[in-house]
């Protein structure tokens, strides 16, 4: 009987550590990520400098929506900045009622509203800024609130079968859409300047140095348990049919899935993370704007995906840092040469490194230290193809996880 | 709307469908090209706008030329400006295609992130090389007059020339697609690239032309936008997003169906900026589409053929 609950046990931590990490690679590759975002960056940064990785890291949450419904299921999402911008506005909505509160806005005609209500002559805070007033509740919005509007976006079009380039297209048009109506209702979010002057949650300062420094850890600690979720996603069952789907969709279809469910699943799942990351930037940046989840930064979080390599969660994260911190250091210098560098980025991604960074790897790095490895051993081991994609590994495994 | 009266209402309805008409004229020219690359290569081309602002500048920097230097011709320019504005769109989609997209034929999604990236790149380009003010061309006078249908009713020109010019190109696409050999090359290389090129028929070429017609069409459009705003390098994000979802809604496959959801969306566009602020029309102009595509996902007129 022991020997049984000890083996029943001992399956199961191996179950959990076969979703979360697949092999020892899957482990390492990790470690060395937690540790770079826990101990190296931490240690080696400025707080100024820190917070703007913590910026960076948001991004890097989109991105791994983006590696899950884009790589794996085949779905390329424009809009993942409507995502970001609902979980960013709730935060910053209820961050901005905490600041406004009587006394701090006396000198307005209506005290105890926000500056820019006041502004643009609204007398009293509308019906839906009262969810905010809490902070569990406003937690709650920022998971519910974008999983419902993922859910409404993508339903009718999967079930209409409308599916790449073109849903493509309508995620981007929902994101226009939903700047002009966040520019066009100025008296209520604040229009384009966005809600700024956020200061305190539940009292605490997030504007001083070790505020900053706490809010960065809580990303990271975040970032790095939404990569686990999506891993075991993505190795369950779930995971392989949106794959299959990606590849052949007729087949799996015939083969009597309900494809529509799956993928507004997958969409819904990376929308609630995006959201996450949204909601850590207003904290960790203190202001909210349309301008940072219009149509541009939305593309831009694709290419920060298409950058790390479309189908790794951990690429996903290298490729947010890079870009940005890329985007950053030349901006800064030469704004005019890293515009045609940006663009240049999207081609050079696209035409020679379509499985980015990841497949640069994969195909390259993985091979010299295999070969490396094998030298001392006898000369069969070197002649063992390593080089294929993620994704036939994936399906050589099949027989092996029944 | 309580404070208007029905004869008020009426003339307010067809002046801004009027007004409209320019628009109209754009995101059909702009859906033309986009049908081409889109509907029938299966390429995104996310920087047919900046083909668009790109046949802009022509205009405007080809009427400056010509104020400067020749003042007695200012009234005759836009003839030979809107061949210019196709040429010179027609040269850069011709190399864009061979240098770009020939590489992409069997990866839509990545097209999109290609062409997007040169957007940024051709964006950059105006800003630095042509400069970031914005310019307007010098119209003829012609151009300019309104026609007074009634007492309440003014209809300006230019929109007037407008719609014939884009009906005329519309029909003349429409033959060079169904009648002519070069369109037939055009399909046949879009049904079955393989197939078409055992035949004998040079593929490459055939896609290098079409891209370049599609972008061209776009470079007509520029020029024909000149006469309702001024040009800025960025002018053209904000058609691009437009006119794909005109495209959309009428079904990929159709001119046809190009040109009713054209007209369908500039009016109801017009007349909703007429009754609202413009961020709040486009709002409600975005839902409208969405909830037509959520009742008829394959568009308006679609292709009876399923891909």
């Amino acid at each position: 009987m022991k020997d049984i609950a000890k083996y029943s046990e001992s399956s199961f931590s191996k179950l959990l550590y076969d979703r979360f990490f697949k092999n020892k690679e899957g482990v390492i590759a990790f470690a060395i990520l937690a540790v770079i975002l826990l101990i190296v960056l931490p240690m080696g940064l400025s707080t100024f400098r820190l917070n703007m990785t913590g910026k960076y890291l948001c991004y890097a949450f989109v991105a791994l929506g983006l590696v899950m419904c884009w790589g794996h299921a085949g779905i390329l999402s424009l809009g993942q900045g409507m995502f970001f911008g609902a979980g960013g506005y709730c935060m910053a909505m209820f961050l901005k009622l905490e600041a406004s509160d009587p006394e701090s806005t006396a000198i307005q005609s209506t005290p105890g509203i926000p500056d820019f209500m006041d502004w643009n002559q609204v007398t009293e805070l509308p019906w839906f800024w009262y969810p905010f007033k809490s902070l569990p509740l406003t937690v709650a919005l920022i998971l519910l609130l974008p999983a419902v509007l993922a859910f409404f976006m993508s339903i009718f079009y999967f079930k209409g079968r409308v599916t790449g380039v073109v849903f493509a297209i309508l995620t981007q048009s929902m994101v226009a859409c939903m700047w002009y109506f966040i520019v066009g209702n100025q008296g209520y979010f604040g229009g384009i300047n966005g809600i700024t002057d956020l200061k305190t949650i539940l009292g605490w300062d997030i504007r001083d140095e070790s505020a900053l420094r706490t809010l960065y850890f809580v990303c990271v600690f975040l970032l790095l348990g939404c990569i686990l979720l999506s891993r075991y996603v993505l190795s369950t069952r779930l995971g392989r049919v949106l794959v299959a789907q990606r590849d052949k969709e007729t087949r799996v279809r015939f083969s009597g899935y309900n494809i529509t469910s799956f993928k507004v699943f997958i969409f819904c799942l990376a929308a609630v993370i995006s959201s996450i990351g949204g909601a850590m930037f207003s904290l960790q940046v203190g202001f909210m704007s349309p301008n940072l989840v219009g149509i541009q930064p939305s593309i831009d979080m694709v290419i920060f995906t298409a950058v790390g390599g479309r189908e790794s969660l951990l690429g996903a994260v290298y490729g947010a840092l890079l870009v940005n911190t890329a985007k950053t250091a030349f901006s800064e210098a030469y704004p005019t040469l890293w515009m045609f560098l940006y663009g240049a980025t999207f081609i050079a991604i696209v035409l020679f490194l379509p499985k980015g960074l990841a497949g640069l790897y994969h195909d390259h790095v993985k091979v010299w230290f295999n070969k490396i490895r094998s030298k001392p051993k006898s000369s069969a081991a070197e002649s063992e193809p390593d080089s294929v994609p993620t994704i036939v590994e994936l399906d050589k495994e099949v027989p092996d996880a029944k | 709307m309580g404070d208007y009266t029905a004869q008020e209402i009426y003339s307010i309805v067809v002046m801004q469908s009027f007004s409209g008409v320019s628009l109209l004229c754009i995101y059909v020219l702009m859906g033309l090209g986009l049908y081409i690359i889109f509907g029938q290569m299966g390429v995104i081309n996310m920087a047919h706008a900046e083909f668009l602002v790109l046949g802009s500048y022509t205009m405007c920097l080809f009427s400056q030329f010509v104020t400067e230097t020749m003042p007695s011709l200012t009234n005759y320019y836009v003839i030979l400006a809107i061949p210019l504005s196709f040429g010179i769109a027609f040269f850069v989609g011709y190399m864009v295609e061979w240098l770009l997209i020939s590489r992409l034929y069997k990866r839509p999604l990545d097209t999109l992130l290609a062409t997007w990236g040169l957007s940024l790149i051709m964006q950059q380009c105006f800003r630095s090389f042509i400069g970031a003010r914005e310019t307007s061309a010098t119209l003829p006078e012609w151009l300019l007059g309104s026609w007074s249908a009634s007492d309440t009713i003014d209809i300006p020109i230019s929109g007037l020339v407008l719609l014939v010019l884009t009906a005329s190109l519309t029909i003349g696409l429409v033959i060079y697609t169904k009648k002519t050999r070069m369109g037939l090359r055009m399909r046949a290389t879009t049904q079955n690239r393989e197939m078409t090129g055992a035949l004998g028929i040079n593929t490459k070429m055939t896609d290098r032309v079409s891209f370049g017609i599609a972008c061209g069409i776009s470079g007509i459009a520029g020029a024909f936008f000149t006469t309702m705003a001024s040009t800025s390098p960025s002018a053209g994000t904000n058609y691009i997003v437009d006119s794909f979802l005109v495209l959309v809604v009428g079904g990929l496959g159709s001119l046809f169906g190009l040109f009713i959801s054209g007209v369908f969306l500039a009016l109801l566009s017009s007349i909703l900026e007429f009754f609202m602020t413009g961020s709040i029309a486009k709002v409600f102009l975005y839902l409208v589409i969405f909830i037509t595509l959520m009742k008829f996902p394959r568009g308006l007129f679609s292709d009876k053929v399923r891909s």
